[in-house]
């Protein structure tokens, strides 16, 4: 229990004994508990996030005391780090390291929220300000608790202690150096001081965690959260009003209450008062409010300066407060009390609704979020700024909502913006009442704003509102297109450590930093504005290997394989053979601003992000067709949208893939044309004079015949276009629209979608489809026989899906989207021209399609969390991320022929 | 695939001596990737035709490759390619092995005839060689061959595809068959342009061994040597140089070091002229790969990026900063510059491609680096377009011939991180100006200095975009030439220092 070095010859004298043990046992509130009713002994409160520091002499008891009362890993002890640094927890030499070990753990602790104990004698004065340093780095209280004993029994408890060898001197200095501490505890900045007295307190107490005050998580609402009310009370009133607040009157017709038939709870951003016409209306209406529990209420910048003009001290009278002092000289001077305390009992900020939802007048960091410090009341309340001001001497505010990761929604004000808007799950709901805008109010859970306009101009503004908004804080003229992009960091998409791991609504995906890299450069160099990828396709494995030695891919393993998840009805989709394309199509412009991107009408990208059609003039084309087809089909309406993402394959695969086709297949084709026919006639001559080259000879017209089949493969993939002039658009997913997605559905109702736009769209192609019953084996040979019609006139082959849809469950969970069957001779291009000769199909049939599957599978979770994400309207980021990580996985390196 | 030789000195069937191939029996030689055949379809006194056919077993192909090597361009061309069919590195691989007693000159039973130029006629029928039929004369007429090279049709389904990169190339003329031998085997690669595997140190022996009679007299011969040797740059000026002393040249000849400064380039950087397509390097699975121009080094500057470099570190100076983020880093030239000048404390080097810094960090030596230095030096992988704060706590940030990558809907988000996030005192920013693309012969008309870059701006078109940053951020800029000037057009390359 030793904590510092018994011989420090820095040992001060004897001080005088300061002010007794029950001036300090006063300070803290917590005392007032009293006693416990089991133990008759005191109840020391302590807040359940913080730190605790235990001061006592060695001998006092402290080990004993924290093992009572605190869970071992709460507690942090120096004779353990001690030990841990030296393997000796005496070793009076290790000191040093061993607190600079402890003040670690207890760093670490504090950051992530928990509450810690230091078990240390911290009798000297140094040794706490490390710890109470600490302790305001992260925001927490810091609660001394001092176990006094007298030196007698110290000395006694450490004589039956055979390691506690250190000299007589120790414990009466120590003793020395509690008794000159433990008055300025207070002053020391601990928030709370128990001391206990003699061995009998110690024994007898007990500890009662406190929450932190602003921890209101268990409110769970429905609340409607008030943007700056900035002394308009009339639209106050209407407000509440028209959210279905009856208001209360009292006998001169103030508004005095307001209450909400079911229960609802108003929660009030602050800023109350000033430069209004009616602060003390403001005031009365929200303090009742308040007073019966129909309302919270924030602290605001202007309450805080108004409590201190109100306790007399210095402050301005500007920015209103002017104003609202002489409105408050109007009222009683018990009003004014009232107004006073009220203010001065504001909290920083409130943690609601389990931790979702944290309501500060200026924002809050996510670090900030249920700390409490005199940083934090400064942030929550004034917000943090650069020190550098704009062209109207405003403070140039930090764009912290920008930079906002956190998962709790943060509800403010302070800022006025014409518009709210949620960056990052954070919104700002000052829109300016009082400078002629509207007061508005979020109705939260259901994240729905009500605004009521100004009943004119009450303030004129320094910067004039609403032209100039920037509305997360930003510095202004920042904002416009870039922003959204820039909302993402690198932090949302490579993590620190080897691997980094996404949650999707079907599990945890793991995807590994160095994928994560791969994906960065290609989501840098070549991917369109990440704002349009609201969903990036998975892989598809094919069929398992067929049994039949004679070819490698046919349906029956592809039924089987769903039916062994215990999955009977399947669908059976003509694989197209183009380009995968994800169309985003925009009614208009003005969607596409407020969803997308501005200045733009869709996008329409490949699956690793990129711009489909690199000449952007081709790309207006298709999305012109597209939209036209989509207002004739009346999608729009039925869908409620002004805006559609569609999942597809553009044909011909000759669009994109001209110099993929030209390169790899057709000069395969050309140099094999140019060689076997020559090499033919060579063998003819040598066979004429009699040399024995029949086998090379055959073999050489069995490569001739082969080649001609691969080359019809890709011939039939080829058709020329100009620009849109040709392309064919089969969609066979409809992803999303606004504020809906629809992996829900089952495929039948994608595929109905898609054949009531082709009927309006000349360039959509349908898809040719058929349901199958696994169980029914008629049924699965009627389908198989599909399939070999369907490649028999040069078809790639067919698709196998669940006919539930994209989010189909199997007996193993997620079930794979889709199983794909291709054609025996379309597989020529993927495995060469001659794959079907016998020996090399033997050694093609053995193939590993496991990490293929596993990829398949995973892509698919992460793609349908980005759509969920998408659709519930959550920051870029949170879609980004699991987009992100398809492209990563798709850079792992995987059998290209499956 | 293919290859036949034929003579008509008679008694023309001599030449079974010549190769040490008996004209009447079929010979199989097994190599790690097929079967070699050499039979003669021909061979009477008047006319004798050897034949060498490549049977090419594609699982061995794969089985004999290293991961890594090869095009990686398209993954599937490991598995559909036209190593069977036409002649390649691959089959110029066979010729070496099948006929090496022949390459060497060496004939026991016709020492005479080994040494003395015969009339031969090469046959070929698929050649790649994306230069087309005049590449093949450039390489082969100086060898004293006429060169009969048709192009292939690329396929008679799709006839408006024209013609395929493949020749079918026929030489003839009065040649040694050693040196006809070697000329196919130093030059079918280099033609072909793909090495099938990994290339070695001992790859230049190799060259130089086939080539020491005829490679340091060609006039194509740095083309060869860099072609030969797959791009390989610090291999490239080893040959290059051993070249130019076989031919009485000093290393330092210039108009050597122009090509070796060619072949060390990144991709990434934009001069000097490409000398054939650079989009191989970038990665992209589906990227449009650019026609190569096959055209020689035409006029440049070759210092150009050290007088950027300098003009950059210049500025810094000037700037008094001390510390200086390097954003797109790529190979790390400048960061070599930053850390031989102590005036700066703290460098940090960023690029978006991981494999582009540990090349920079090989190349800077940097696990040899005095501890002091690696102490001043960080490298990260990190983008422009996703907010970093690793990006912050830097007097200036210089973005060296890097927004010219970036696609330009996605300017305005590097801006914001760059300008906005990161906010440093100072941003020196550089980017080519298209104006003095006039004044570079060898670059098309239209088009761009790299494949990667996806504009090249005027010097209205830099300022207009430097004003609108400059305004939305709070900062002033100003305006540098950098490199050669031309009073119409401008500089080579334009600067742009932000400060605030």
């Amino acid at each position: 229990m030793s904590a510092f070095d018994p011989t420090d010859p820095a040992a001060p004298p004897a001080a005088d004994p300061g002010p007794g043990p029950a001036d300090a046992r006063a300070a803290g509130p917590g005392d007032s508990g009293g006693t416990g009713a089991d133990s008759g002994g005191r109840v020391l409160s302590v807040p359940e996030m913080g730190l605790v520091v235990l001061i006592g002499v060695s001998g006092s008891g402290k080990s004993t005391f924290a093992a009572r009362h605190f869970r071992p890993t709460q507690v942090v002890s120096s004779d353990f780090c001690r030990g841990l640094v030296s393997d000796d927890e005496n070793d009076q030499s290790a000191t040093g390291d061993a607190f600079e070990l402890l003040h670690h753990i207890v760093g670490t602790r504090l950051r992530r929220g928990l509450l810690t104990v230091v078990d240390a004698t911290n009798v000297q004065q140094r040794a706490r300000a490390e710890l109470v340093r600490i302790a305001k780095k992260h925001d927490v209280i810091a609660t001394a608790i001092v176990l006094d004993v007298s030196e007698s029994v110290a000395r006694e408890r450490n004589a039956s202690r055979p390691d506690r060898d250190f000299g007589r001197h120790v414990i009466p200095r120590q003793h020395r150096e509690l008794r000159r501490g433990v008055g300025k505890l207070n002053k020391e900045g601990f928030r709370r001081v128990h001391v206990l007295d003699g061995p009998a307190e110690i024994d007898s107490a007990t500890v009662a965690l406190e929450r932190g005050w602003s921890d209101k998580r268990h409110l769970t609402g429905p609340f409607d959260i008030v943007g700056d009310v900035h002394g308009c009370r009339a639209e106050l009133e209407e407000l509440l009003s028209s959210l279905g607040y009856a208001i209360a009157r009292d006998d001169q017709g103030r508004a005095v209450g307001a209450h909400h038939p079911e229960g609802r709870t108003a929660v009030f951003v602050g800023d109350l008062v000033d430069r209004g016409p009616d602060t003390p209306g403001v005031l009365r209406l929200v303090m009742g409010m308040v007073g019966a529990d129909d309302a919270l209420c924030v602290a605001g910048n202007h309450e805080d300066k108004l409590v201190r003009a109100l306790k007399g001290r210095k402050a301005q009278a500007r920015h209103g407060l002017a104003e609202t002092l002489e409105q408050l000289g109007a009222e009683s001077e018990e009003f004014r009390a009232r107004v006073r305390a009220f203010c001065d009992g504001l909290l920083s900020h409130y943690v609601l609704d389990e931790g979702r939802l944290v309501v500060a007048h200026a924002g809050l960091k996510e670090e900030y979020h249920g700390r409490a410090s005199g940083r934090v009341r400064s942030f929550a309340l004034y917000g943090e700024t650069t020190g550098e001001t704009d062209e109207f001497g405003l403070p140039v505010r930090l764009p912290w909502a920008r930079e906002y990761r956190g998962s709790a929604a943060v509800v403010y004000g302070h800022v006025p913006t014409p518009e709210p808007e949620w960056i990052n799950n954070t919104i700002c709901l000052d829109t300016g009442c009082v400078f002629g805008g509207r007061l508005t109010a979020l109705r939260y859970p259901e994240r729905e704003l009500t605004a009521v306009a100004a009943r004119r101009v009450h303030y004129e503004p320094v910067r004039p509102f609403p032209a100039s908004g920037g509305g997360d804080g930003e510095r202004s003229g920042a904002s416009g297109d870039g922003r959204g992009a820039a909302l993402i960091g690198i932090g949302d998409v490579l993590p620190d450590g080897p691997v980094g791991r996404i949650q999707t609504g079907f599990g945890t995906v793991s995807v590994p930093r160095e994928n994560a890299l791969a994906a960065l450069e290609v989501m840098s160099r070549f991917a369109v504005d990440p704002r349009w990828l609201l969903y990036l396709p998975p892989t598809m494995p094919p069929a398992p290997t067929a049994a039949d030695p004679g070819v490698l891919e046919r349906p029956d393993e592809a039924f089987g394989s769903y039916l062994d998840q215990g999955i009977g009805r399947v669908i059976c989709q003509e694989k197209h053979m183009g380009s995968r394309a994800v169309a985003v199509v925009c009614r208009d412009s003005a969607a596409a601003e407020r969803r997308f991107v501005p200045g733009a009408e869709g996008a329409v990208f490949t699956r690793t992000g990129r711009a489909f059609f690199p000449d952007p003039q081709v790309e207006a084309a298709v999305l012109a067709e597209l939209r036209a087809g989509i207002t004739a089909a009346g999608l729009w309406e039925r869908f409620g949208t002004d805006w559609i993402a569609f999942d597809g394959e553009m044909l011909p695969w000759s669009a994109k893939a001209e110099g993929l086709i030209r390169e790899q297949y057709a000069s395969v084709g050309a140099a094999a044309r140019a060689a076997l026919p020559a090499a033919r006639q060579v063998l003819e001559a040598a066979a004429e004079r009699g040399l024995d080259v029949a086998d090379l000879a055959e073999r050489t017209e069995r490569r001739d015949r082969d080649i001609e089949a691969f080359s019809a493969v890709y011939r039939g993939y080829a058709w020329p276009t100009d620009g849109a002039a040709g392309l064919r658009y089969a969609p066979f997913q409809v992803l999303a629209a606004e504020g809906r997605e629809f992996s829900a559905e089952d495929h039948l109702w994608h595929m109905g979608v898609a054949e009531s736009l082709a009927e309006h769209c000349p360039m959509v192609l349908v898809t040719r489809h058929r349901t199958v019953d696994t169980t029914d084996p008629e049924a699965t040979a009627a389908a198989a026989a599909w399939w070999r019609d369907l490649v028999a006139e040069g078809g790639e082959g067919m698709v196998v899906k669940p006919v539930g849809g994209p989010r189909a469950t199997g007996a193993r969970g997620l079930a794979q989207p889709g199983l794909k069957v291709r054609g025996p001779e379309y597989l020529r291009i993927i495995y060469g021209p001659d794959y079907l000769a016998p020996d090399r199909l033997a050694t093609l049939r053995d193939r590993r399609l496991g990490r293929k599957r596993r990829m398949a599978l995973n892509e698919h979770r992460l793609g349908l969390e980005a759509l969920a994400r998408h659709a519930s309207g959550e920051p870029l980021w949170r879609v980004h991320q699991p987009v992100f990580g398809v492209l990563a996985l798709e850079s792992e390196a995987v059998d290209p022929r499956l | 695939m293919l290859l036949t030789i034929t003579t008509t000195r008679e008694p023309a069937t001599d030449l079974g001596f010549l190769l040490h191939k008996h004209p009447d029996r079929v010979q199989r030689f097994t190599q790690s990737y097929g079967t070699a055949h050499v039979f003669y379809p021909e061979a009477v006194p008047e006319r004798c035709t050897a034949a060498l056919l490549l049977e090419v077993d594609p699982q061995e192909l794969l089985r004999t490759r290293k991961p890594g090597s090869g095009a990686a361009d398209f993954s599937l061309a490991q598995y559909v390619n036209d190593r069977p069919y036409a002649a390649s590195s691959l089959f110029a691989v066979a010729l070496g092995d099948v006929f090496r007693t022949a390459l060497r000159g060496r004939s026991q039973a016709r020492p005479d005839l080994a040494a003395q130029p015969l009339p031969l006629r090469l046959s070929l029928p698929a050649v790649p060689c994306r230069g087309g039929p005049d590449q093949a004369r450039r390489l082969f007429e100086p060898l004293g061959w006429a060169v009969d090279a048709k192009p292939v049709a690329l396929d008679p389904g799709l006839p408006d595809w024209g013609d395929s990169r493949y020749i079918g190339l026929t030489l003839t003329g009065e040649v040694r068959v050693a040196d006809a031998l070697s000329h196919l085997y130093v030059l079918l690669p280099v033609l072909d342009g793909t090495k099938h595997y990994w290339v070695g140190p001992d790859e230049i022996d190799k060259l130089l061994r086939a080539g020491e009679s005829w490679l340091p007299g060609h006039p194509e011969r740095t083309w060869i040597t860099r072609r030969y040797l797959a791009r390989r740059g610090r291999l490239v000026r080893t040959a290059i140089s051993r070249l130019s002393e076989l031919d009485d040249l000093s290393a330092a000849d210039p108009a050597d070091s122009a090509d070796t400064a060619a072949v060390a380039t990144e991709p990434g950087e934009e001069e000097p002229p490409p000398v054939e397509s650079a989009a191989a390097g970038q990665g992209g699975a589906d990227a449009g790969a650019g026609a190569g121009t096959g055209g020689e080094a035409g006029e440049y500057e070759p210092s150009l990026a050290a007088r950027r470099a300098g003009a950059v570190l210049s500025v810094l100076k000037a700037e008094g900063a001390r510390s200086v983020l390097d954003l797109g880093c790529g190979s790390g030239k400048l960061l070599e510059r930053l850390l031989a000048d102590p005036a700066f404390e703290r460098i940090a080097g960023a690029d978006v491609s991981a494999a582009t810094l540990e090349h920079a960090l090989r190349r800077l030596r940097h696990d040899r680096l005095p501890e002091r230095d690696q102490r001043r030096l960080e490298v990260f992988t990190a983008s422009a377009l996703y907010g970093d704060p690793r990006f912050r706590g830097y007097d200036a940030a210089v973005l060296m011939e890097v927004i010219e990558h970036i696609d330009p809907p996605r300017l305005p988000a590097a801006a914001q991180v760059v300008f906005g996030d990161t906010a440093p005192r100072t941003v020196v920013v550089t980017t080519p100006n298209a104006e003095y693309n006039a004044r570079y012969e060898w670059l098309p008309e239209d088009s761009f200095r790299h494949t990667d870059h996806r504009f090249e701006w005027t010097r209205a078109e830099f300022r207009a975009w430097a004003e609108g940053v400059a305004a939305a951020y709070g900062y002033r800029v100003r305006y540098l030439p950098v490199g050669p000037e031309d009073p119409h057009c401008g500089a080579s390359t334009q600067m742009g220092v932000f400060t605030r």
